[in-house]
């Protein structure tokens, strides 16, 4: 059983979870997911590593509710148990000193490209940080961010915040800031991370994406989050989660992440009927 | 219920049936299917053993149990004398009289079979295990007293159970790291209710932790922990980290929706008990045509679930004929009796999608048998411009599982052998490094239960040896 420390809703939605798991928080990289169960009828889900405590064991993510489990994980109070939560697993993300980084945060991803940030930022790079989202309120860790970066950038679909519009503005915002990137790496939703990859293609900007398929174990064993790489099946748990956006199938990657969505939607109904608020 | 001296007779060529559930319900629900000998039947099939004087029976069997042995106590009434014949070399013997490929073992030697009939030798290694579980006193092994030894077993499958049982009853400290949130490996996660009760797994895996075996679930050894850091706190350190590393054909359309590894069929089933669905929250898909590919004991169960899910139609496409299927005899005649066809001689080629990315038609080409290849079975091959196609809304990967790479990717100085797996010294189970041991699937690739527990066993007494010695010099065992 693994004690929840905190979990809290930081922006409409989107729930910041520290959990205490003193194994999993000594070896823990950036780029690394853990696999939860909410409880012992639930799923085995995965989530980004978005922090961590080696002294004190704990480990953090930054969930979006989004179906039945994260509804379930949205119920939780600091004191309550979990049954699973394992890892770290996945590949961590290369660190080195790659001169500018781009680093690329929306929904999920802006806790989770928060460590990679700061490890590259020790390596001695040149950080630039940028984050997208609907709307400014939705828009979290910037304090933090902004510690590790040396340019933050913000940009939001009703412009409420930094520049108005969608995330395929980066060509056009590092062009007026003068910055070229020698990677980009991109943490956050299926979609940002596609549309980053597009715009990047034509500019030859080697980008790294923490891809998110469908998966079970979490360890290799059962195929569900395959995806086609540079032409090749890689499953994302032991040969990613991070790969070379310009190589990625996206299109078979969409679908098949649809691929229980018709399915998902009872549990949540099961899931909420259940809950007593 | 003791049975008198049993008096010189006729050989009884007839086996005793296993009584199983109708297969016109049975495809209705998850429950076992063979529901074991009842006394009466159990003691007359051991009263056909014919008590041989150089028993043939015992060669076949992987572990060397006393098969005439507790045979005997059956036919004498003395059921818990005969399970405890059989624990002495076997900790699991409700799984192994259940799984046990027997016809191309134990079975097979038995004097019987050359009039036919062997003697039922599982199934009444299953009556008497199941008899102990029935009667609640499990008896607890003598103990050896305790030597301070530390050795660490990564993997909670039959091999891993198999070294951690002997182990602790040698006195040795064993702490057991497993992957997943349950224990008991490909009898949890893979191989179905149907065939083998998951509550039989966990009574086993119990068995073990009551003898004081330490299990830490969740922990990914190579990720969690390297092994080099496990071997800080342990003497030594047992691999049985299994073969689950699904193959598939490398053929166009694999990645649509609506294909699965027999791994991840499997599992959400199994592990996640997506059947229960809702009242589990994994989802498994519930189509009604189903083809799966592949012939072993892992298709048959992937074919029997299909069936139990619900699907209209489930079809089995092997590229061999019926002679050459892997799986055991009894899981195909099961599979035929629950309706699954058989695409007998039949390679699938390409998988056709439709506009959204779901599997819609499967094309084969049809196949005749040639001459025999290196393994002696006649190898198949293509007819020419044969191709066909039919349509499926699913279709399951059961082509095989090769060894998993996360530890030697992540352990220095493991030797790898031709079948990808953990290279060992069969005598010893011993690997390239001289404190680590392997074995079962890790070892072999995807080969049977029983066998993994040799390993086991032979491993356990090879690490025994060597932590015995350990203060002088390290003996090469
Ligand atoms: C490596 C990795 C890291 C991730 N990190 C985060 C994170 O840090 N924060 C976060 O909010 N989300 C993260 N996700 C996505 C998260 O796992 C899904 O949102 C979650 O599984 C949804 O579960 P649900 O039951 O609440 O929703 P569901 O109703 O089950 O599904 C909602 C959506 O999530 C997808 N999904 C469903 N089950 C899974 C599954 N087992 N694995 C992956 N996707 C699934 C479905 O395709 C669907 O689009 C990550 C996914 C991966 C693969
Ligand atoms: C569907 C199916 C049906 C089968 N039917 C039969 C049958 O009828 N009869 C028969 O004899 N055999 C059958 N087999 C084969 C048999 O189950 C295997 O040969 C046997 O289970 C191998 O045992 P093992 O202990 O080597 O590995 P496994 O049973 O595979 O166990 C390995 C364990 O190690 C864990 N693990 C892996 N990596 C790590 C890691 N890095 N850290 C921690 N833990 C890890 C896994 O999660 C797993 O629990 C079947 C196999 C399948 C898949
Ligand atoms: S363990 Fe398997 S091979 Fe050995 S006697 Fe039992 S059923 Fe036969
Ligand atoms: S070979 Fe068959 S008949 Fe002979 S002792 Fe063994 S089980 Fe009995
Ligand atoms: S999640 Fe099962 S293989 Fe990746």
């Amino acid at each position: 059983m693994y004690s929840i420390v905190e979990r809290r809703m930081i922006v409409p939605n989107m729930h910041e979870f520290i959990v205490r798991a003193p194994v999993v928080a000594e070896s823990v990289k950036p780029g690394n997911f853990i696999m939860l169960r909410p409880d012992p009828t639930g799923e085995r889900i995965p989530l980004s590593v978005a922090d961590w405590d080696r002294e004190a064991g704990t480990v953090t993510s930054i969930f979006m509710q989004v179906g039945g489990t994260t509804a379930k994980l949205a119920r939780l109070k600091p004191g309550d148990t979990i049954p699973t939560y394992v890892g770290p697993l996945g590949k961590e993300t290369v660190i080195d000193k790659f001169g500018t980084v781009l680093c690329v945060g929306g929904c999920y991803g802006i806790g989770s490209i928060y460590p990679i940030a700061r490890a590259l930022k020790e390596a001695g790079n040149r950080v630039v940080v940028l984050l997208e989202a609907r709307s400014s309120f939705l828009l979290y860790w910037e304090d933090k961010l902004a510690r590790v970066a040396n340019d933050l950038f913000v940009i939001t679909r009703d412009g409420t915040k930094g520049r108005k519009g969608h995330i395929d503005k980066i060509p056009e915002l590092m062009g007026a800031a003068g910055i070229v990137p020698d990677r980009v790496i991109v943490n956050g939703c299926t979609f940002q991370m596609m549309r980053v990859s597009e715009v990047t293609k034509p500019l030859g900007w080697k980008t790294i994406v923490n891809m998110n398929p469908i998966m079970i174990d979490g360890t290799g064993m059962c195929g569900v989050c395959r995806l086609s790489v540079g032409g090749k099946t890689k499953f994302a748990c032991v040969d990613g989660p991070d790969f070379d956006g310009h190589e990625i199938d996206w299109a078979e990657f969409l679908a098949r992440r649809k691929g229980y969505s018709p399915e998902e939607v009872d549990p949540l109904r099961h899931s909420s009927c259940r809950s007593r608020f | 219920m003791a049975e008198e001296k049993p008096e010189k007779k006729k050989l009884d060529l007839q086996r005793r049936p296993m009584p199983k559930q109708n297969h016109w319900e049975r495809v209705k629900n998850f429950d076992e299917v063979a529901l074991g000998y009842p006394v009466a039947a159990a003691v007359e099939e051991a009263s056909r053993c014919i008590k041989c004087k150089k028993p043939l029976c015992n060669q076949g069997c992987p572990v060397g149990i006393d098969i005439p042995g507790f045979i005997k106590c059956i036919v004498e009434g003395d059921f818990g004398s005969g399970i405890r014949k059989i624990k002495k070399t076997n900790a699991l013997p409700a799984i192994c009289g259940r799984v046990c490929p027997q016809e191309e073992q134990c079975e097979k030697t038995c004097i019987l079979g050359n009039k036919q009939a062997p003697v039922a030798i599982g199934r009444l290694e299953r009556f008497l295990a199941d008899w102990e579980a029935a009667e609640g006193k499990i008896e607890v092994p003598d103990m050896a007293p305790k030597t301070g030894k530390k050795v660490a077993v990564i993997g909670a499958g039959p091999a891993g159970i198999t070294v951690a049982n002997d182990l602790i009853i040698l006195g040795h400290e064993v702490t057991i790291f497993e992957a997943l949130h349950e224990c008991g490996g490909v009898l949890i996660y893979g191989i179905p209710e149907f065939r083998l009760p998951k509550a039989i797994v966990n009574r086993e895996v119990n068995y073990v932790r009551s003898l004081g075996v330490k299990i830490y679930t969740d922990f990914v050894v190579g990720k969690t922990r390297t092994v080099n850091r496990l071997l800080e706190e342990f003497d030594a350190v047992f691999v049985g980290s299994g073969a689950g590393l699904p193959w598939f054909m490398e053929i166009p359309g694999e990645n649509l929706n609506g294909v699965y590894s027999a791994n991840e069929y499997l599992t959400r089933v199994n592990l996640m008990k997506g059947f229960r669905f809702p009242e589990y929250d994994t989802p498994v898909k519930r189509p009604s045509r189903v083809a799966v590919v592949g012939g072993g004991n892992v298709a048959m169960d992937s074919a029997r679930t299909a069936v139990r899910l619900g699907a209209d139609e489930v079809h089995l496409v092997y590229r061999r004929s019926k002679a050459e299927l892997p799986a055991r005899v009894e899981e195909v005649e099961n599979a035929e009796e629950e309706g699954v066809i058989f695409d007998l001689l039949n390679l699938p080629v390409r998988l056709i999608g439709d506009e959204n990315g779901w599997i819609k038609e499967i094309e084969c080409l049809r196949m005749e048998l040639g001459a025999p290849d290196e393994s002696g079975r006649r190898k198949p091959v293509p007819i020419q411009g044969s191709n066909y196609r039919v349509s499926f809304d699913a279709i399951v990967m059961a082509i095989g599982n090769g060894p998993n790479p996360l530890i030697q990717m992540t352990t220095p100085g493991l030797d790898i052998n031709k079948k990808g797996g953990l290279a060992t010294d069969p005598a010893t189970g011993r690997t390239s490094r001289p404190n680590i041991w392997a074995g079962g699937d890790i070892v072999r690739g995807a080969a049977t239960v029983i066998s993994a527990m040799g390993d086991g066993r032979i491993a356990a007494a090879s690490i025994h040896r060597y932590l015995m010695n350990r203060e002088g010099e390290a003996p090469v065992t």
